[in-house]
């Protein structure tokens, strides 16, 4: 018997490439996990620190296999075991919650009978004690209605209440070390605020280890014991919470730190008064889904009666938890979703509410940024393709011109010219972004809606996006809308923002004024927002009454 | 799958890979293909003339595949076969195809009532049994070539109309798609630049199969009669013709199986192993 639950020596993995060429992912990991304490991975996309997390279900993605080095769990070699004896371990020895529990749960079976399935597969106790037993953890995960929850489908609860069954249906098993794969990543500050409680308070009580991996630091502040920094496939750093908070060694440990630091910006200088005229006046919108009733109104109204107004050169931030309209308001603007009511006043003309009722020239100057880069971008073509396209559209630019012209946004976004042969799929998450980026750079647009276009980038390249963004203001002077959950995104970069709740403008303060939200919501939600401060989550007092109006869970 | 050839080689020097079993597939399908376009030239015998006194007869060194259920070269019937069968199931399937998928991306994008009106009609023209509409073509203007392809590429556009709608309607939902249509892009771009490429490797693995269909009912179509007429006949026809050999193990109804064989499962195995484009730039 081993000191440590899990003891991982000079683990690597390797991946081969569809040219048949092997590329080592992890080079020679080492890491111990003792009984009942939580390690978090930390890194960027591709550090490996997922792979890492895997290897102890003696598991490899495909294309990827271990190829030397062991990992111990409870004194079991899960490299050299047989997918049989495998196969036994998971679920009851090491269990795994993944990022995603949306899409971990099958749609078509209830709740309770995935959460019990571990215990049917494994058949170490009855149906009605893995069923009692899932009764006590939704109890202690702090789900609503513990005793029904079970009864329904992945779809009728919310998604933070299914990261918590996610959580529920890995413990079950009771197991000695859970593998949390960015279980918050996906969720609103405030239900992140919740889950993470959740998931101390169950570790900490069964004495449960936990590899936990992320690449946020203040979430896994409240959460570690200890923290690893990974970067390309090795350890960089290793270190208790603190250490690491206070005493970071290695350089990407203090870029990471260093995102979290209050960001200082230089507002733009103010233009003479006199000829100045809002660029974006937004009066009254009403934007709903579904079909209209007689009277004109869609079954659904998802933005109400929200009125806006940013000037050239200025940025707006909105921010709300997911389902506040946000990003439908956004689609109203750029002609996505046409409002049914109010007006859109751009340039001091007022726009058609439909993307076909405005002018091409009108449809050039408000460009759009999604989200996800991943499907905002044509799979099927290269890069220099999909910028070429706007080029050619709005400016009728042709050959070489046209293709210097993409030279030049590339460099813009700093990419290298090589990406303009690649497909989006062959580029990494911040990349596509910037791609994602420069083709609403080729239209030349005054006005540029930027949809949550960080949330799906590592904290240290969100930030280099975002201070792309402010340069390329600063050269080009254009204005932007910033839709984001994460209220530090929104406070580098806005001079003023807006918070929405269920559809409805709740404030609109300055960012100089942030400390002092005046609404019950917005106050709920700046203190939501994860602090470095690894006391921070015991110390976090939040209204109770507030937290009940204000959450849908 | 791989193997490492030397045409493999060079195919990785172009930046594509392209398998032995694809190779294999394309080779089978070309060597077809030059038989439909020199049969004429080729054939050891006339397909009308009896050459053989016995019916059903074995292979021999004049008749290598054996003779007919009228004793006639089954060799040079399949070798001038090749000509209907491959010529007028390829014609038939793509047009069946280019019309349907064409369609199908139009009525994803354009929805509302182009999307209904043009799906309800085509449900109505595929609730139609294939023979007896081939029946009714046939006796309303006569069986001649282009009216067989005609009718086989109208029973079979409400099919790849449906998959290519189907596959159409998923990437209609992306991000991308509204990318370009708030760009102001105009139908023609959306479904030829924006959604093809992205529905092309189904749509192709659809052309395969529905390739293979047709083959099979123009075999049906032609045992009906309505099909290819005597003294020539396409594959599906002599293997009907001769089933009657089938009790002695007649090379005369073996062979063109055979031959349908080959050509429908090497469409489908070139379909699914077409050359792939290596992404690897590490590796160059």
């Amino acid at each position: 018997m081993t000191v440590n639950l899990v003891e991982i020596r000079n683990l690597r993995v390797e991946a081969t490439t569809d040219a048949g060429r092997r590329v080592e992912i992890i080079k020679g990991v080492d890491l111990d996990i003792a009984r009942g304490e939580i390690v978090a991975l930390i890194g960027e996309s591709g550090s490996g620190k997922t792979t890492i997390a895997m290897t102890l279900m003696g598991y490899a993605r495909q294309g990827c296999a271990i190829t030397g080095g062991e990992v111990r769990v409870a004194g079991m070699d899960m490299v050299s075991l047989s997918e049989a004896e495998r196969a036994r371990i998971r679920g009851t020895c090491v269990a795994y919650v993944p990022q995603s529990a949306a899409a971990a749960f099958n749609p078509a079976l209830t709740i309770m009978d995935q959460v019990t399935e571990v215990a049917r597969i494994h058949r170490f106790m009855s149906a009605a004690e893995a069923q009692a037993k899932a009764l006590l953890l939704f109890k202690a995960l702090s789900l609503p209605e513990p005793e029904t929850i079970g009864n329904r489908y992945p779809h009728q609860v919310s998604g933070g209440q299914l990261q918590r069954l996610g959580a529920a249906m890995a413990l079950i098993g009771q197991p000695k070390v859970v593998i949390f794969d960015e279980p918050t990543t996906a969720l609103d500050v405030t239900t992140q605020v919740e889950v993470l409680r959740a998931f101390k308070s169950v570790t900490a009580q069964h004495n449960i280890a936990g590899v936990y991996v992320s690449h946020d630091l203040a979430v896994v502040a409240q959460i570690a014991d200890r923290i690893v920094v990974l970067k390309d496939g090795t350890v960089q750093e290793t270190g208790t919470t603190d250490q690491i908070l206070e005493d970071a060694q290695h350089p990407y440990t203090r870029q990471l730190l260093a995102a979290f630091r209050p960001k200082t910006q230089q507002r733009a200088p103010d233009h003479d008064g006199a000829t100045k005229r809002p660029l974006l006046e937004v009066d009254n919108l009403t934007v709903g889904y579904g079909p209209r009733s007689r009277d004109g109104q869609p079954l659904i109204n998802a933005v109400q009666a929200v009125s806006l107004k940013l000037d050239r050169g200025r940025n707006l931030g909105i921010i709300g938890e997911s389902g506040c309209g946000k990003s439908t308001l956004a689609r109203a603007i750029a002609g996505i979703l046409p409002a049914h009511a109010g007006n859109i006043v751009f340039n001091g003309r007022e726009l058609g509410k439909a993307g076909r009722n405005r002018t091409r020239n009108e449809l050039r100057e408000i460009q759009i940024v999604f989200q996800h880069a991943d499907s905002a971008l044509n799979p099927a073509k290269s890069v220099g393709d999909i910028l070429r396209r706007p080029l050619t559209f709005y400016h009728g630019m042709r050959g070489k011109a046209r293709d210097a012209r993409v030279n030049e946004l590339l460099d813009l976004v700093r990419l290298p010219k090589s990406v303009r042969h690649r497909l989006p799929g062959e580029l990494s998450g911040g990349q596509k972004q910037r791609v994602n980026f420069a083709r609403a750079l080729a239209a030349e647009p005054t006005l540029i809606l930027c949809d949550e276009i960080t949330s799906a980038l590592d904290t240290v390249v969100a930030a280099a996006v975002v201070e792309l963004l402010k340069e390329l203001q600063r050269e080009l002077g254009i204005s932007y809308i910033f839709i984001s959950h994460d209220l530090s995104v929104v406070e580098a970069i806005c001079d003023e923002i807006i918070v929405m709740y269920r559809g409805q403008k709740v404030e609109q303060i300055t960012t100089t004024r942030l400390s002092a939200p005046q609404h019950p919501y917005t106050r709920l939600l700046f203190s939501s927002v994860p602090k470095l401060d690894p006391d921070w989550l015991d110390n976090l007092k939040q209204d109770a009454d507030e937290l009940r109006a204000y959450s849908q869970r | 799958m791989t193997y490492s050839t030397s045409s493999e080689r060079l195919g990785m020097r172009l930046g594509y890979r392209f398998n032995l079993v694809g190779m294999s597939a394309l080779g089978i399908i070309l060597l077809w293909t030059g038989i439909a376009l020199f049969a004429p030239r080729i054939i050891p015998h006339s397909v009308g003339e009896i050459v053989d006194t016995d019916y059903f007869g074995p292979m021999s060194r004049d008749l290598w595949f054996g003779s007919d259920y009228l004793g006639r070269d089954i060799f040079s019937r399949i070798l001038m076969g090749a000509r209907y069968t491959l010529g007028i199931s390829l014609a038939a399937v793509t047009i069946a195809c280019f019309s349907g998928v064409a369609l199908g991306m139009t009525a994803a994008v354009a929805g509302g009532w182009f999307d209904s009106m043009l799906s309800r009609f085509l449900d109505a023209l595929n609730s139609i049994p294939s023979k007896l509409f081939g029946l009714v073509v046939v006796a309303a203007v006569g069986s001649s070539i282009p009216a067989l392809i005609g009718t086989l590429s109208v029973i079979y556009t409400p099919g790849a109309y449906r998959f290519a709608r189907a596959l159409a309607v998923n990437v209609n939902t992306m991000d991308f798609i509204v990318v370009a249509r708030i760009r102001g892009e105009r139908l023609p771009y959306l479904i030829a630049s924006e959604i093809l490429p992205n529905i092309l490797g189904p749509v192709l693995a659809d052309l395969g199969l529905r390739f293979v269909f047709i083959v099979l009912l123009l075999s049906g179509l032609s045992f009906l009669g309505l099909g290819v007429q005597p003294p020539y006949a396409d594959w599906g026809a002599l293997v009907r013709e001769n089933i009657a050999g089938l009790p002695f193990g007649a090379p005369a109804v073996i062979f063109p199986s055979l031959a349908i064989a080959s050509l429908t499962i090497s469409v489908n195995l070139l379909i699914d192993n077409l050359p792939r484009r290596i992404r690897d730039r590490g590796a160059e």
